[in-house]
Protein backbone atom coordinates (compact mmCIF):
# COMPACT_ATOMS: atom_id res chain seq x y z
CA UNK A 1 0.00 0.00 0.00
CA UNK A 2 1.51 3.32 -1.08
CA UNK A 3 -1.44 5.67 -0.73
CA UNK A 4 -0.60 6.36 2.92
CA UNK A 5 1.92 8.79 1.47
CA UNK A 6 1.08 12.48 1.11
CA UNK A 7 0.24 14.08 -2.24
CA UNK A 8 2.46 17.06 -1.45
CA UNK A 9 6.19 16.68 -0.89
CA UNK A 10 8.14 18.62 1.75
CA UNK A 11 8.94 21.52 -0.59
CA UNK A 12 5.22 21.96 -1.29
CA UNK A 13 4.37 21.79 2.43
CA UNK A 14 6.88 24.57 3.09
CA UNK A 15 5.41 26.69 0.27
CA UNK A 16 1.95 26.08 1.65
CA UNK A 17 2.97 27.23 5.11
CA UNK A 18 4.77 30.26 3.65
CA UNK A 19 1.63 31.21 1.71
CA UNK A 20 -0.51 31.01 4.87
CA UNK A 21 2.03 33.21 6.66
CA UNK A 22 2.04 35.77 3.81
CA UNK A 23 -1.75 35.97 3.86
CA UNK A 24 -1.93 36.45 7.64
CA UNK A 25 0.78 39.10 7.51
CA UNK A 26 -1.04 40.90 4.70
CA UNK A 27 -4.21 41.22 6.77
CA UNK A 28 -2.43 41.97 10.04
CA UNK A 29 -0.74 44.95 8.35
CA UNK A 30 -4.05 46.21 7.07
CA UNK A 31 -5.79 45.89 10.42
CA UNK A 32 -8.20 43.14 9.33
CA UNK A 33 -9.12 40.83 12.20
CA UNK A 34 -8.78 37.07 11.86
CA UNK A 35 -11.90 35.16 12.95
CA UNK A 36 -12.88 31.49 13.01
CA UNK A 37 -16.55 30.66 12.74
CA UNK A 38 -18.09 27.17 13.05
CA UNK A 39 -17.40 24.61 10.35
CA UNK A 40 -20.54 22.67 11.28
CA UNK A 41 -23.62 24.87 11.02
CA UNK A 42 -27.31 24.36 11.48
CA UNK A 43 -28.13 25.72 7.99
CA UNK A 44 -26.80 25.19 4.51
CA UNK A 45 -26.95 27.58 1.56
CA UNK A 46 -29.99 27.79 -0.70
CA UNK A 47 -27.83 28.16 -3.86
CA UNK A 48 -28.90 25.43 -6.32
CA UNK A 49 -25.32 25.15 -7.61
CA UNK A 50 -23.75 24.31 -4.27
CA UNK A 51 -24.39 21.13 -2.30
CA UNK A 52 -23.17 20.72 1.26
CA UNK A 53 -22.00 17.58 3.03
CA UNK A 54 -24.27 16.82 5.95
CA UNK A 55 -24.05 15.11 9.29
CA UNK A 56 -27.39 13.49 9.98
CA UNK A 57 -27.00 13.02 13.75
CA UNK A 58 -24.11 14.98 15.20
CA UNK A 59 -25.59 15.01 18.70
CA UNK A 60 -28.20 12.94 20.53
CA UNK A 61 -29.10 15.63 23.03
CA UNK A 62 -31.20 18.75 22.84
CA UNK A 63 -29.20 19.96 19.83
CA UNK A 64 -30.15 16.92 17.75
CA UNK A 65 -30.85 17.40 14.05
CA UNK A 66 -28.74 17.56 10.94
CA UNK A 67 -25.76 19.87 10.65
CA UNK A 68 -24.11 21.12 7.52
CA UNK A 69 -20.40 21.31 6.86
CA UNK A 70 -20.10 24.91 5.72
CA UNK A 71 -19.64 25.58 2.01
CA UNK A 72 -18.36 29.05 2.92
CA UNK A 73 -18.23 30.99 6.22
CA UNK A 74 -20.28 33.79 4.66
CA UNK A 75 -23.38 33.68 6.87
CA UNK A 76 -21.53 33.51 10.17
CA UNK A 77 -19.13 36.25 9.10
CA UNK A 78 -22.03 38.51 8.12
CA UNK A 79 -23.49 37.97 11.58
CA UNK A 80 -20.18 39.14 13.05
CA UNK A 81 -20.24 42.20 10.78
CA UNK A 82 -23.79 43.02 11.85
CA UNK A 83 -22.64 42.80 15.47
CA UNK A 84 -19.99 45.43 14.74
CA UNK A 85 -16.84 43.36 14.18
CA UNK A 86 -15.34 45.74 11.64
CA UNK A 87 -13.14 44.31 8.84
CA UNK A 88 -12.61 40.54 9.26
CA UNK A 89 -11.01 37.64 7.45
CA UNK A 90 -11.08 33.90 7.86
CA UNK A 91 -8.91 31.19 6.36
CA UNK A 92 -10.30 27.73 6.89
CA UNK A 93 -11.66 24.52 5.48
CA UNK A 94 -14.95 24.45 3.59
CA UNK A 95 -16.72 21.52 1.95
CA UNK A 96 -18.64 21.12 -1.30
CA UNK A 97 -20.21 17.86 -2.22
CA UNK A 98 -19.40 16.27 -5.57
CA UNK A 99 -16.76 18.78 -6.65
CA UNK A 100 -13.80 16.64 -7.66
CA UNK A 101 -11.47 17.42 -10.54
CA UNK A 102 -8.07 18.85 -11.41
CA UNK A 103 -9.16 22.24 -10.00
CA UNK A 104 -11.66 21.00 -7.40
CA UNK A 105 -11.43 19.06 -4.15
CA UNK A 106 -14.54 18.59 -1.98
CA UNK A 107 -12.61 19.84 1.07
CA UNK A 108 -10.51 22.92 0.41
CA UNK A 109 -9.05 25.98 2.08
CA UNK A 110 -11.01 29.17 1.54
CA UNK A 111 -9.89 32.67 2.41
CA UNK A 112 -12.87 34.94 2.89
CA UNK A 113 -12.81 38.57 3.92
CA UNK A 114 -15.20 41.49 4.39
CA UNK A 115 -14.48 45.18 4.17
CA UNK A 116 -17.10 47.56 5.61
CA UNK A 117 -17.17 50.78 3.62
CA UNK A 118 -15.24 49.33 0.63
CA UNK A 119 -16.66 49.70 -2.87
CA UNK A 120 -16.43 46.69 -5.17
CA UNK A 121 -13.59 48.41 -7.07
CA UNK A 122 -11.66 49.01 -3.85
CA UNK A 123 -12.01 45.34 -2.95
CA UNK A 124 -10.86 44.21 -6.41
CA UNK A 125 -7.82 46.43 -5.88
CA UNK A 126 -7.14 44.69 -2.57
CA UNK A 127 -7.51 41.24 -4.16
CA UNK A 128 -4.94 42.36 -6.74
CA UNK A 129 -2.62 43.49 -3.92
CA UNK A 130 -2.99 40.21 -2.04
CA UNK A 131 -2.38 38.14 -5.18
CA UNK A 132 0.69 40.29 -5.93
CA UNK A 133 1.96 39.74 -2.38
CA UNK A 134 1.57 35.98 -2.83
CA UNK A 135 2.70 35.55 -6.43
CA UNK A 136 4.94 38.52 -7.07
CA UNK A 137 4.04 41.47 -9.33
CA UNK A 138 0.68 40.87 -10.94
CA UNK A 139 -0.89 43.32 -13.38
CA UNK A 140 -4.61 42.87 -13.55
CA UNK A 141 -7.30 44.38 -15.71
CA UNK A 142 -11.02 44.70 -15.28
CA UNK A 143 -13.57 43.66 -17.89
CA UNK A 144 -17.32 43.35 -17.78
CA UNK A 145 -19.00 39.98 -18.18
CA UNK A 146 -20.97 41.42 -21.08
CA UNK A 147 -17.94 42.77 -22.96
CA UNK A 148 -16.13 39.47 -22.50
CA UNK A 149 -19.01 37.55 -24.09
CA UNK A 150 -19.32 40.10 -26.91
CA UNK A 151 -15.59 39.98 -27.58
CA UNK A 152 -15.19 36.19 -27.38
CA UNK A 153 -18.48 34.89 -28.73
CA UNK A 154 -20.16 37.91 -30.36
CA UNK A 155 -23.21 37.30 -28.22
CA UNK A 156 -24.79 39.63 -25.66
CA UNK A 157 -25.33 37.59 -22.49
CA UNK A 158 -27.81 40.11 -21.13
CA UNK A 159 -30.09 40.43 -24.16
CA UNK A 160 -29.64 37.25 -26.25
CA UNK A 161 -32.68 34.97 -26.28
CA UNK A 162 -32.60 31.63 -24.43
CA UNK A 163 -32.79 29.91 -27.83
CA UNK A 164 -29.68 31.71 -29.10
CA UNK A 165 -27.75 30.77 -25.97
CA UNK A 166 -28.96 27.16 -26.23
CA UNK A 167 -27.93 26.88 -29.88
CA UNK A 168 -24.40 28.04 -29.13
CA UNK A 169 -24.26 26.01 -25.91
CA UNK A 170 -25.25 22.76 -27.63
CA UNK A 171 -22.54 23.32 -30.24
CA UNK A 172 -19.90 23.86 -27.58
CA UNK A 173 -21.11 20.87 -25.56
CA UNK A 174 -21.25 18.73 -28.73
CA UNK A 175 -24.43 17.42 -27.20
CA UNK A 176 -27.82 18.06 -28.85
CA UNK A 177 -29.75 16.62 -25.94
CA UNK A 178 -28.43 18.74 -23.09
CA UNK A 179 -31.16 20.81 -21.40
CA UNK A 180 -30.28 23.77 -19.22
CA UNK A 181 -31.76 26.88 -17.71
CA UNK A 182 -30.76 30.29 -19.07
CA UNK A 183 -28.10 30.59 -16.37
CA UNK A 184 -26.98 27.04 -17.14
CA UNK A 185 -26.37 28.02 -20.77
CA UNK A 186 -24.44 31.10 -19.65
CA UNK A 187 -22.35 28.89 -17.34
CA UNK A 188 -21.71 26.50 -20.21
CA UNK A 189 -20.49 29.34 -22.46
CA UNK A 190 -18.40 30.66 -19.55
CA UNK A 191 -16.65 27.35 -18.84
CA UNK A 192 -16.30 26.17 -22.44
CA UNK A 193 -15.41 29.34 -24.32
CA UNK A 194 -14.82 32.35 -22.07
CA UNK A 195 -12.54 30.77 -19.45
CA UNK A 196 -10.34 29.07 -22.09
CA UNK A 197 -10.07 32.50 -23.76
CA UNK A 198 -8.78 33.96 -20.48
CA UNK A 199 -5.84 31.51 -20.36
CA UNK A 200 -3.57 33.88 -22.26
CA UNK A 201 -4.78 37.03 -20.54
CA UNK A 202 -3.03 37.05 -17.17
CA UNK A 203 -5.06 38.45 -14.28
CA UNK A 204 -8.58 39.61 -15.14
CA UNK A 205 -11.36 40.72 -12.82
CA UNK A 206 -14.65 39.95 -14.57
CA UNK A 207 -17.35 42.30 -13.23
CA UNK A 208 -21.07 42.95 -13.45
CA UNK A 209 -22.72 39.55 -13.79
CA UNK A 210 -26.27 38.95 -15.03
CA UNK A 211 -28.71 39.84 -12.25
CA UNK A 212 -29.97 36.23 -12.27
CA UNK A 213 -26.50 35.21 -11.05
CA UNK A 214 -26.34 37.78 -8.27
CA UNK A 215 -26.19 35.19 -5.43
CA UNK A 216 -25.74 37.58 -2.47
CA UNK A 217 -24.50 40.59 -4.42
CA UNK A 218 -26.38 43.84 -4.78
CA UNK A 219 -27.86 44.64 -8.19
CA UNK A 220 -27.83 48.01 -9.91
CA UNK A 221 -28.17 49.56 -13.33
CA UNK A 222 -24.87 49.90 -15.18
CA UNK A 223 -24.86 51.38 -18.70
CA UNK A 224 -28.54 50.68 -19.11
CA UNK A 225 -28.41 47.07 -17.88
CA UNK A 226 -29.53 45.70 -14.55
CA UNK A 227 -26.52 43.70 -13.34
CA UNK A 228 -25.14 42.09 -10.21
CA UNK A 229 -22.24 44.01 -8.64
CA UNK A 230 -20.12 40.91 -8.44
CA UNK A 231 -16.66 39.93 -9.71
CA UNK A 232 -14.62 36.84 -10.38
CA UNK A 233 -10.86 37.18 -10.28
CA UNK A 234 -9.11 34.99 -12.85
CA UNK A 235 -5.45 34.28 -13.46
CA UNK A 236 -4.78 32.74 -16.86
CA UNK A 237 -8.30 31.30 -16.93
CA UNK A 238 -8.10 29.83 -13.42
CA UNK A 239 -10.88 31.24 -11.25
CA UNK A 240 -9.34 32.35 -7.97
CA UNK A 241 -11.87 34.52 -6.18
CA UNK A 242 -15.51 35.53 -6.18
CA UNK A 243 -16.53 38.85 -4.64
CA UNK A 244 -19.68 40.88 -4.02
CA UNK A 245 -20.83 44.33 -3.23
CA UNK A 246 -22.90 42.72 -0.50
CA UNK A 247 -26.66 42.60 -0.53
CA UNK A 248 -28.00 44.41 2.57
CA UNK A 249 -31.74 44.10 2.01
CA UNK A 250 -33.21 41.15 3.93
CA UNK A 251 -36.47 41.15 1.94
CA UNK A 252 -34.52 40.75 -1.27
CA UNK A 253 -32.51 37.97 0.42
CA UNK A 254 -35.73 36.13 1.28
CA UNK A 255 -37.04 36.56 -2.27
CA UNK A 256 -33.81 35.20 -3.76
CA UNK A 257 -33.81 32.22 -1.39
CA UNK A 258 -37.37 31.43 -2.49
CA UNK A 259 -36.27 31.54 -6.16
CA UNK A 260 -33.29 29.30 -5.30
CA UNK A 261 -35.64 26.79 -3.75
CA UNK A 262 -37.96 26.85 -6.77
CA UNK A 263 -34.95 26.06 -8.92
CA UNK A 264 -33.81 23.37 -6.47
CA UNK A 265 -37.24 21.77 -6.67
CA UNK A 266 -37.23 21.70 -10.48
CA UNK A 267 -33.69 20.23 -10.37
CA UNK A 268 -34.92 17.51 -8.01
CA UNK A 269 -32.79 18.83 -5.14
CA UNK A 270 -33.75 19.01 -1.48
CA UNK A 271 -35.36 22.17 -0.13
CA UNK A 272 -32.99 24.28 1.98
CA UNK A 273 -34.29 26.60 4.62
CA UNK A 274 -32.73 30.06 4.62
CA UNK A 275 -30.74 30.68 7.80
CA UNK A 276 -33.13 32.87 9.90
CA UNK A 277 -30.18 34.19 11.92
CA UNK A 278 -28.68 35.70 8.76
CA UNK A 279 -32.03 37.37 8.04
CA UNK A 280 -32.18 38.66 11.61
CA UNK A 281 -28.61 39.98 11.41
CA UNK A 282 -29.41 41.78 8.14
CA UNK A 283 -32.56 43.20 9.71
CA UNK A 284 -30.49 44.46 12.62
CA UNK A 285 -28.02 46.21 10.30
CA UNK A 286 -25.40 44.72 8.08
CA UNK A 287 -22.98 47.57 7.31
CA UNK A 288 -22.46 48.47 3.67
CA UNK A 289 -19.52 46.29 2.70
CA UNK A 290 -17.80 44.28 0.02
CA UNK A 291 -16.66 40.72 0.56
CA UNK A 292 -14.73 38.08 -1.34
CA UNK A 293 -13.83 34.40 -1.10
CA UNK A 294 -10.55 33.16 -2.56
CA UNK A 295 -9.40 29.58 -3.14
CA UNK A 296 -6.09 29.29 -1.31
CA UNK A 297 -5.18 25.92 -2.84
CA UNK A 298 -5.62 27.41 -6.30
CA UNK A 299 -3.46 30.37 -5.34
CA UNK A 300 -0.79 27.86 -4.32
CA UNK A 301 -1.26 26.03 -7.63
CA UNK A 302 -0.39 29.29 -9.38
CA UNK A 303 2.56 29.94 -7.10
CA UNK A 304 3.98 26.49 -7.86
CA UNK A 305 2.64 26.28 -11.45
CA UNK A 306 0.99 23.00 -10.44
CA UNK A 307 -1.51 21.56 -12.90
CA UNK A 308 -3.62 19.68 -10.36
CA UNK A 309 -5.06 20.79 -7.02
CA UNK A 310 -4.24 17.43 -5.46
CA UNK A 311 -0.53 18.14 -5.88
CA UNK A 312 -0.65 21.15 -3.54
CA UNK A 313 -2.56 19.45 -0.70
CA UNK A 314 -1.06 17.25 2.00
CA UNK A 315 -3.78 14.70 1.26
CA UNK A 316 -6.33 15.15 -1.51
CA UNK A 317 -9.84 13.66 -1.45
CA UNK A 318 -8.56 10.33 -2.81
CA UNK A 319 -6.13 9.88 0.07
CA UNK A 320 -7.99 11.69 2.84
CA UNK B 1 -26.41 -3.06 -17.53
CA UNK B 2 -25.91 -0.63 -14.70
CA UNK B 3 -26.07 3.12 -15.20
CA UNK B 4 -23.03 5.22 -14.40
CA UNK B 5 -23.26 8.80 -13.18
CA UNK B 6 -20.75 11.42 -14.40
CA UNK B 7 -18.96 11.27 -11.03
CA UNK B 8 -18.25 7.57 -11.66
CA UNK B 9 -16.81 8.20 -15.13
CA UNK B 10 -13.19 7.24 -15.31
CA UNK B 11 -10.74 6.22 -17.97
CA UNK B 12 -11.55 2.76 -19.31
CA UNK B 13 -15.23 2.69 -18.29
CA UNK B 14 -17.40 1.33 -21.11
CA UNK B 15 -20.69 3.16 -21.70
CA UNK B 16 -23.37 3.46 -24.37
CA UNK B 17 -23.59 6.78 -26.20
CA UNK B 18 -25.95 7.37 -29.14
CA UNK B 19 -26.49 3.61 -29.22
CA UNK B 20 -22.79 2.88 -29.69
CA UNK B 21 -20.41 1.25 -27.22
CA UNK B 22 -17.72 3.69 -26.10
CA UNK B 23 -14.73 3.68 -23.80
CA UNK B 24 -14.14 6.76 -21.66
CA UNK B 25 -10.71 8.30 -22.20
CA UNK B 26 -10.91 11.41 -20.03
CA UNK B 27 -13.42 13.07 -17.71
CA UNK B 28 -12.90 16.72 -16.74
CA UNK B 29 -15.05 18.38 -14.06
CA UNK B 30 -15.69 22.05 -14.80
CA UNK B 31 -17.72 24.50 -12.77
CA UNK B 32 -17.88 28.25 -12.65
CA UNK B 33 -17.51 29.81 -9.19
CA UNK B 34 -21.26 29.74 -8.75
CA UNK B 35 -23.61 27.78 -10.91
CA UNK B 36 -23.95 24.73 -13.06
CA UNK B 37 -21.29 22.00 -12.95
CA UNK B 38 -20.37 20.08 -16.09
CA UNK B 39 -18.33 17.07 -17.07
CA UNK B 40 -16.41 17.38 -20.32
CA UNK B 41 -15.85 13.83 -21.45
CA UNK B 42 -13.69 12.33 -24.20
CA UNK B 43 -14.79 8.90 -25.37
CA UNK B 44 -13.65 6.47 -28.01
CA UNK B 45 -16.35 4.85 -30.09
CA UNK B 46 -15.32 1.21 -29.92
CA UNK B 47 -16.94 0.39 -33.26
CA UNK B 48 -15.37 3.11 -35.37
CA UNK B 49 -12.37 4.07 -33.24
CA UNK B 50 -13.41 7.72 -33.52
CA UNK B 51 -12.92 9.97 -30.51
CA UNK B 52 -15.93 11.97 -29.36
CA UNK B 53 -16.00 14.91 -27.00
CA UNK B 54 -19.18 15.59 -25.16
CA UNK B 55 -20.31 17.73 -22.25
CA UNK B 56 -22.84 16.47 -19.72
CA UNK B 57 -24.52 18.15 -16.79
CA UNK B 58 -22.84 16.79 -13.69
CA UNK B 59 -24.99 14.07 -12.19
CA UNK B 60 -26.38 12.82 -15.52
CA UNK B 61 -25.79 9.17 -16.26
CA UNK B 62 -25.11 6.82 -19.13
CA UNK B 63 -25.94 3.16 -19.49
CA UNK B 64 -22.97 0.82 -19.14
CA UNK B 65 -21.94 -1.09 -22.28
CA UNK B 66 -21.67 -4.88 -22.17
CA UNK B 67 -18.08 -4.87 -23.38
CA UNK B 68 -15.43 -7.36 -22.31
CA UNK B 69 -11.83 -7.95 -23.34
CA UNK B 70 -10.73 -11.59 -23.50
CA UNK B 71 -7.63 -13.39 -24.70
CA UNK B 72 -8.59 -16.00 -27.31
CA UNK B 73 -6.78 -18.32 -29.67
CA UNK B 74 -7.05 -17.50 -33.36
CA UNK B 75 -8.22 -20.61 -35.24
CA UNK B 76 -8.72 -19.93 -38.95
CA UNK B 77 -10.32 -17.75 -41.58
CA UNK B 78 -12.98 -19.23 -43.89
CA UNK B 79 -12.79 -16.43 -46.43
CA UNK B 80 -15.56 -14.44 -44.80
CA UNK B 81 -15.09 -14.76 -41.04
CA UNK B 82 -12.20 -15.13 -38.64
CA UNK B 83 -12.74 -17.71 -35.91
CA UNK B 84 -11.45 -17.40 -32.33
CA UNK B 85 -11.71 -19.78 -29.39
CA UNK B 86 -11.96 -19.13 -25.65
CA UNK B 87 -9.11 -21.16 -24.11
CA UNK B 88 -11.09 -22.31 -21.06
CA UNK B 89 -14.49 -23.15 -22.51
CA UNK B 90 -13.42 -23.89 -26.12
CA UNK B 91 -16.35 -21.70 -27.14
CA UNK B 92 -15.84 -20.30 -30.63
CA UNK B 93 -16.59 -16.77 -31.83
CA UNK B 94 -16.69 -15.53 -35.40
CA UNK B 95 -15.50 -12.03 -36.19
CA UNK B 96 -16.33 -10.21 -39.39
CA UNK B 97 -14.16 -7.90 -41.49
CA UNK B 98 -15.39 -4.81 -39.63
CA UNK B 99 -14.22 -6.25 -36.29
CA UNK B 100 -10.90 -7.62 -37.55
CA UNK B 101 -10.04 -4.68 -39.79
CA UNK B 102 -6.32 -4.23 -40.34
CA UNK B 103 -5.46 -6.78 -37.68
CA UNK B 104 -6.16 -9.62 -40.15
CA UNK B 105 -2.74 -9.29 -41.71
CA UNK B 106 -1.03 -10.26 -38.44
CA UNK B 107 -3.21 -13.23 -37.50
CA UNK B 108 -1.42 -16.57 -37.42
CA UNK B 109 -3.23 -19.70 -36.45
CA UNK B 110 -2.96 -20.60 -32.73
CA UNK B 111 -1.65 -17.15 -31.75
CA UNK B 112 -3.30 -15.59 -28.67
CA UNK B 113 -5.26 -12.42 -29.51
CA UNK B 114 -7.15 -9.85 -27.48
CA UNK B 115 -10.79 -9.99 -28.58
CA UNK B 116 -13.21 -7.29 -27.42
CA UNK B 117 -16.72 -8.69 -27.12
CA UNK B 118 -19.77 -6.45 -27.25
CA UNK B 119 -23.00 -8.21 -26.23
CA UNK B 120 -21.06 -11.44 -26.74
CA UNK B 121 -19.98 -10.66 -30.34
CA UNK B 122 -16.44 -9.67 -31.37
CA UNK B 123 -16.24 -5.91 -31.79
CA UNK B 124 -12.51 -5.62 -32.36
CA UNK B 125 -9.42 -7.80 -32.35
CA UNK B 126 -5.88 -6.87 -31.31
CA UNK B 127 -2.97 -9.06 -32.39
CA UNK B 128 -0.14 -9.98 -30.01
CA UNK B 129 2.48 -7.19 -29.84
CA UNK B 130 4.99 -9.47 -31.55
CA UNK B 131 4.27 -12.16 -34.14
CA UNK B 132 6.59 -14.58 -35.93
CA UNK B 133 5.77 -15.05 -39.59
CA UNK B 134 7.38 -16.70 -42.60
CA UNK B 135 8.54 -14.69 -45.60
CA UNK B 136 6.84 -16.06 -48.69
CA UNK B 137 8.30 -13.57 -51.12
CA UNK B 138 11.23 -11.15 -51.23
CA UNK B 139 14.00 -10.23 -53.67
CA UNK B 140 17.33 -11.99 -53.12
CA UNK B 141 19.66 -9.78 -51.09
CA UNK B 142 22.59 -8.09 -52.85
CA UNK B 143 26.08 -8.81 -51.58
CA UNK B 144 27.89 -6.10 -49.68
CA UNK B 145 24.80 -4.03 -48.93
CA UNK B 146 24.41 -5.15 -45.33
CA UNK B 147 26.74 -2.47 -43.99
CA UNK B 148 24.54 0.28 -45.41
CA UNK B 149 21.61 -1.04 -43.45
CA UNK B 150 19.41 -0.93 -46.54
CA UNK B 151 16.02 -2.61 -46.61
CA UNK B 152 13.59 -4.23 -49.04
CA UNK B 153 9.92 -5.23 -48.95
CA UNK B 154 9.00 -8.76 -47.93
CA UNK B 155 5.58 -10.41 -48.16
CA UNK B 156 4.68 -12.59 -45.18
CA UNK B 157 2.54 -15.73 -45.05
CA UNK B 158 -0.46 -13.69 -43.84
CA UNK B 159 -0.20 -11.22 -46.72
CA UNK B 160 1.36 -8.43 -44.67
CA UNK B 161 4.24 -6.56 -46.30
CA UNK B 162 7.08 -5.32 -44.08
CA UNK B 163 10.51 -3.87 -44.79
CA UNK B 164 13.35 -6.24 -43.89
CA UNK B 165 17.16 -5.96 -44.03
CA UNK B 166 18.74 -6.99 -47.33
CA UNK B 167 20.35 -10.11 -45.86
CA UNK B 168 17.00 -11.72 -45.05
CA UNK B 169 15.82 -14.27 -47.59
CA UNK B 170 12.64 -15.95 -48.68
CA UNK B 171 11.55 -18.84 -46.44
CA UNK B 172 12.96 -17.32 -43.27
CA UNK B 173 10.76 -16.67 -40.21
CA UNK B 174 10.98 -13.16 -38.79
CA UNK B 175 9.69 -11.40 -35.68
CA UNK B 176 7.54 -8.30 -36.31
CA UNK B 177 6.22 -5.63 -33.94
CA UNK B 178 2.53 -5.38 -34.87
CA UNK B 179 2.13 -1.95 -33.25
CA UNK B 180 4.61 -0.31 -35.62
CA UNK B 181 4.50 -2.91 -38.40
CA UNK B 182 8.31 -3.11 -38.26
CA UNK B 183 10.77 -5.97 -38.55
CA UNK B 184 12.46 -6.76 -35.22
CA UNK B 185 14.74 -9.76 -35.76
CA UNK B 186 15.10 -13.16 -37.30
CA UNK B 187 13.05 -15.64 -35.28
CA UNK B 188 14.94 -18.48 -33.72
CA UNK B 189 14.01 -21.72 -35.47
CA UNK B 190 11.68 -23.74 -33.33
Amino acid sequence: MTDWQPDADRAVLRERAALFATIREFFARRGVLEVDTPVLGRYGVTDPGIEPLMLAQPDDGAMAGPRFLQTSPEFAMKRLLAAGSGPIYQMGKVFRRGEVGVRHNPEFTLLEWYRPGFSLDALIEEVGDLVAACLGGVQWQQQSYRDLFLETLSIDPLSASDAELALLGRQLAENDEIELTRDGWLDLLMTHAIEPGLRERGAVAVVNYPASQAALARCEEVEGHWVARRFEFYIDGLELANGYDELLDSEELIARAARDNQQRESDGLEHRELDPRLVAAMNHRLPACSGVALGVDRLLMRRLTATSISGVMPFSWERA
Amino acid sequence: MANYSTNEFKSGLKVMLDGEPCSILENEFVKPGKGQAFNRVRLRNLKTGRVWERTFKSGESLEGADVMDMTMEYLYNDGEFWFFMEPNTYEQHQADQAAVGDTGKWLKEQDPCEVTLYNGTPLSVSPPNFVELEIVETDPGLKGDTAQGGSKPATLSTGAVVRVPLFISQGEVIRVDTRSGEYVARASKS
